[in-house]
């Protein structure tokens, strides 16, 4: 079998973990700060807010993942930290990955 | 003795108390949800199909008023008893909008009691919602507290699942008809009950995962979950009576009064007024009001109707 030698290029995971009534304020504020995309997740856990199991609608918590430029998530982070995270249940943290495709990102 | 399906409440009750890992499945919670909305609003509907619209114009005008209203009333009395300003309009919503559960078990206990009610009450279901949420926004919103986004949040509110659902149930119901409807009667109609007793067993569990919190916010959290509820049944009772109710509609008007929101008002209050303490407003509604409301409140309630319409 042929193989191609794979290029591959960095960009900044940022994952932010949320209340999901952010849900949509978040997908319209990364879209806005220019993310090309992202995946949300249901997800549940425990953290200095308390549980939130999720059982129901207002108990919900989100993952939101974004792969974007370095400069893109820092200023999505710096939104999120400022706008939301006094009031709301907010994690956020970054990782380096490498993409494949560039222009996804 | 209690409707059956108040059992099912407490056996979810007494599962989370005893730490065991009965789970209902996220998604049959929603499916739950979705179809007691639709049967409800479906039922209304059908009835609806039976009679004139133009004179519920009355009635609907006073739930509409109702709800409106109730939140400025609770706001000076929560802030008397030292909640922060925030904390006071959301948990004054919260007991502004109402519980369609509530509802559906005040209905359940009507019918067990052979009293009728408005068979179209689910149309003051539907137009009670929203009124109380907009007035604990607006609450927040004079003591300056924040800009609030009223074109996303009124979206929200009017838009969102359990006023649509409830909204388009009566729309359809009422199109439809006793004939058109007949064809889905086995699904809609007759297995009501049972879904929802499945539904109060996962409220159950909900609200006794809440147990734990009612201690940590103290008495004057548990003084309003149990106090609003039978003041404001009596407010309800009086505005029923005013519209010339059956005994069964006064009882059904005082319930919705009684009765706090913990689906709609939370989702909404989270956006508007964000630093409100959400836990506070759902441990009141859900933890204290939801199980006073059907295990005490709404024998009471019909006992008040029955008194007051005799």
């Amino acid at each position: 079998m042929h193989t191609m030698a794979l290029t591959k290029h960095a960009r900044q995971l940022l994952v932010i973990i949320a209340e999901a009534a952010l849900e949509k304020s978040l997908v319209r504020d990364v879209k806005r700060l220019g993310a090309h995309g992202y995946t949300v997740y249901d997800v549940r856990g425990e953290g200095a807010m308390g549980v939130r199991e999720g059982e129901w609608e207002a108990d919900r918590t989100i993952e939101m993942k974004v792969i974007c430029e370095a400069q893109v998530a820092d200023q999505i982070a710096e939104h999120v930290l400022n706008t939301y995270a006094p009031n709301y249940a907010v994690t956020m943290f970054f990782a380096a990955v490498q993409v494949l495709r560039p222009e996804k990102f | 003795m209690l409707d059956v399906v108040v059992f099912f409440f407490l056996l979810g009750v007494i599962a989370r108390v005893v730490g065991s890992d009965l789970r209902l499945p996220e998604a049959l919670y929603e499916t739950l949800s979705i179809y007691l909305l639709l049967a409800i609003g479906l039922k209304g509907g059908i009835e609806l199909s039976k009679q004139p619209m133009a004179a519920l114009a009355p009635q609907v005008g006073a739930a509409i008023l109702l709800s409106f209203t109730i939140p400025f009333l609770l706001y000076p009395v929560l802030r008397a008893l030292r909640l922060a300003g925030p904390d006071s309009a959301s948990l004054a919503a919260h007991y502004g909008s109402v519980s369609v559960v509530t509802f559906a078990v005040v209905t359940a206990a009507l019918t067990r009691a052979g009293l009728p009610y408005e068979s179209h009450a689910a149309l003051w279901v539907a137009v009670m919602e929203a009124p109380g949420i907009v007035s604990g926004i607006l609450l927040a919103r004079l003591a300056k507290l924040q800009e609030v986004r009223w074109g996303a949040l009124l979206h929200e509110v009017l838009f969102g699942k359990s006023v649509l659902l409830l909204l388009g149930g009566l729309i359809i119901g009422a199109i439809a008809g006793v004939e058109g409807t007949a064809p889905i009667k086995a699904v809609f109609i007759d297995p009501f009950k049972g879904v929802l007793a499945l539904f109060l067993l996962e409220l159950g569990l909900v609200a006794g995962g809440r147990l734990s919190e009612v201690r940590r916010f103290g008495l004057p959290v548990v003084a309003v979950g149990v106090l609003a509820p039978p003041l404001l049944a009596v407010l309800g009772a009086g505005v029923g009576v005013a519209l010339g109710l059956s005994t069964g509609g006064v009882a059904v008007f005082a319930t919705l009064a009684a009765s706090a929101s913990y689906i709609a008002a939370p989702t909404a209050m989270r956006l508007a007024v964000p630093e409100a303490n959400a836990a506070l407003s759902i441990t009141a509604a859900l933890g204290i009001t939801f199980p006073f409301n059907i295990v005490v409140g709404i024998p009471l309630y019909i006992g008040l109707a029955r008194w007051l319409t005799q």
